[in-house]
């Protein structure tokens, strides 16, 4: 029986309790499971033998989870084996996750992760700690959202060396600049147009100004290609003075501009590129896409959905079967 | 413009050099380096120098031909820009000194800006340029786009470069 706390309960950690909910899909994998615990800022339901997701769902809808044990509280009274950590991200502290994630693994439990923050500030240490206890970290969704990445350059790709990693990290800047390639409106006209859709937060600047971008090269940097790097490190330039007229002169020439975060022995940098129109990282929309570069498989391409609460929530499952699963295909 | 490295032998005696240079500045050629080859001197005691220079590339051989009539040429050749890219500029270009911009490229000798295209949608607008820059190789090109970068840097330029896949 595998014991299961989700801490952050908005659209991921509700997206990962809804597709729980569908036992059977998950048993297929895991085998038996429960979820004995999930929080939100305000409070929380727990149970040692399992509570109900659905009334876990439900009782969110309508405001806050009830008022109960903090994370904090629940990390030193409860027994998990693995915590799903899905709070909001700060890459300045990487708080509250951060606290949440070294109490996890210091008392023993495998963690699962969707939050950028910790990694960011505190990557090494927290890998290091996951070492000497014996257990796993898990971090598929903070990069690429349901896009295999993390676990496709560690473990698919092993044996060899990753030269480059180039790639579009943020769905929100490719659709403003993917708009502003169809449509030739300017940069305030199509942020407007994206608020309005809800796919740009009110607060724009955190994806517009490279930040998130950034934020998931450090992992990525970190975690698959043994840098040691901070987000200080990283070269950044957002895609908020880029005129209408650049795409029309970009595409004369047959290139396109997209915001590109780039990790190489060179260097970290995240900015607007000039790519050439046919290239498979030219997509469009809220699309993410990636390019690593290898010694030995060379070129690889993934390209898929970067957010979303069920997406994001699959790369969270899938981590879960990484962590307990039997590979059926065996 | 052409970049042409000349390899003459000069005798060891004051004023030689300057049999060479005169008649590059008269055709309006830009001397890039000049390096003396010390350590090369031929048996009879000449060192041979190695000018590099910019000059319009019709006036090549009329200048081969005045400086052959001055000293031993030992060799010359044209160096073909080899490497180039296309790199976007957004911002105030204009405002900030496009000709000095320029320049810091194609005052390097090693790199110039071939081409340019530059849209101006109002007055005291950010402008958009797309600059097509060659160099002698590639290690130069990236060598001019670090140059370039710094320049658009101090300026507050937006510099948008393409995506290179160096090949693996
Ligand atoms: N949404 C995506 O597509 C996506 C994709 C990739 C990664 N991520 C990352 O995944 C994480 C969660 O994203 P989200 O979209 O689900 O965010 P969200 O909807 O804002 O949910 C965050 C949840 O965390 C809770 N929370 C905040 N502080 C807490 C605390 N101190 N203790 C316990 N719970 C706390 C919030 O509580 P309240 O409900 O009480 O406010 C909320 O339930 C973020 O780090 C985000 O960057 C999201």
């Amino acid at each position: 029986m595998i014991r299961i706390a989700i801490f952050g309960f908005g659209a991921v950690g509700q997206g990962v309790a809804e597709i729980l909910m569908q036992r059977e899909r998950i048993e297929r994998w895991i085998g038996r499971y429960e979820v004995v615990a999930v929080a939100d800022s305000r409070g929380s339901l727990c149970s040692e033998d399992g509570i109900s997701l659905k009334e876990a769902i439900e009782v969110k809808k309508r405001g806050s989870l009830p008022e109960g044990k903090s994370v904090m509280e629940i990390i030193e009274s409860m027994d998990f084996d693995v915590a799903i950590e899905a709070t909001p991200t700060n890459i300045e502290t990487g708080e509250p996750g951060l606290s949440h994630i070294r109490a996890c693994l210091n008392k023993g439990s495998h963690v699962i992760t969707s939050n950028k923050g910790p990694l960011v500030v505190a990557y090494k240490e927290l890998a290091e700690l996951a070492k000497k206890k014996n257990v796993k970290l898990a971090f598929e969704a903070t990069v690429g959202g349901a896009m295999p990445l993390i676990k496709l350059a560690k473990r698919d790709l092993a044996g060899n060396e990753i030269i480059s990693i180039k790639g579009i990290l943020n769905g929100t800047c490719n659709y403003i600049l993917s708009r502003m390639e169809q449509e030739r409106l300017s940069y305030q006209q199509i942020l407007a147009e994206a608020k309005e859709l809800k796919i740009v937060e009110a607060n724009a600047s955190y994806d517009v100004e490279g930040i998130d971008s950034a934020a998931k090269l450090v992992i990525l940097a970190n975690a698959v290609m043994e840098m040691d790097a901070t987000f200080n490190d990283v070269e950044i330039v957002g895609i908020t003075s880029i005129t209408p007229e650049a795409f029309e002169i970009a595409m004369e020439k047959g290139y396109t501009i997209r915001l590109i975060a780039e990790a190489s022995r060179d260097g970290l940098r995240v900015s607007p590129r000039l790519l050439p129109l046919h290239h498979p990282l030219a997509v469009r929309g809220t699309l993410n896409a990636v390019l690593i570069q290898t010694d030995l498989a060379r070129e690889v391409f993934v390209i898929g959905r970067g957010a979303g609460k069920i997406e994001t929530a699959s790369a969270i499952i899938s981590d879960l079967v990484d962590i307990y699963g039997n590979d059926r295909t065996n | 413009m052409a970049i042409v490295s000349i390899v003459v032998e000069l005798k060891d005696q004051p004023g030689q050099l300057l049999r060479v240079l005169e008649p590059i500045s008269r055709l309006g050629g830009n001397i890039l380096s000049i390096v003396h080859q010390r350590d090369k001197k031929t048996p009879l005691g000449r060192i041979p120098v190695e000018i590099s220079l910019q000059i319009d590339e019709k006036k090549v051989e009329d200048l081969i031909k005045i400086i052959k009539s001055e000293t031993i040429v030992r060799s010359y050749n044209e160096v073909r820009l080899i490497a180039t890219t296309s790199i976007m500029l957004v911002g105030h270009i204009i405002h900030t000194d496009l000709g000095d911009t320029i320049n810091s490229i194609d005052r390097t000798g090693f790199a110039e800006v071939v081409d340019m295209h530059i849209s101006m949608p109002k007055l005291n607008e950010p402008s958009t340029a797309m600059v097509t820059i060659s160099a002698t190789g590639k290690e130069k090109l990236k060598e001019a786009i670090e140059l370039l970068r710094d320049v658009c840097r101090r300026k507050g330029i937006l510099m948008i470069e393409p995506l290179n896949e160096e090949p693996v």
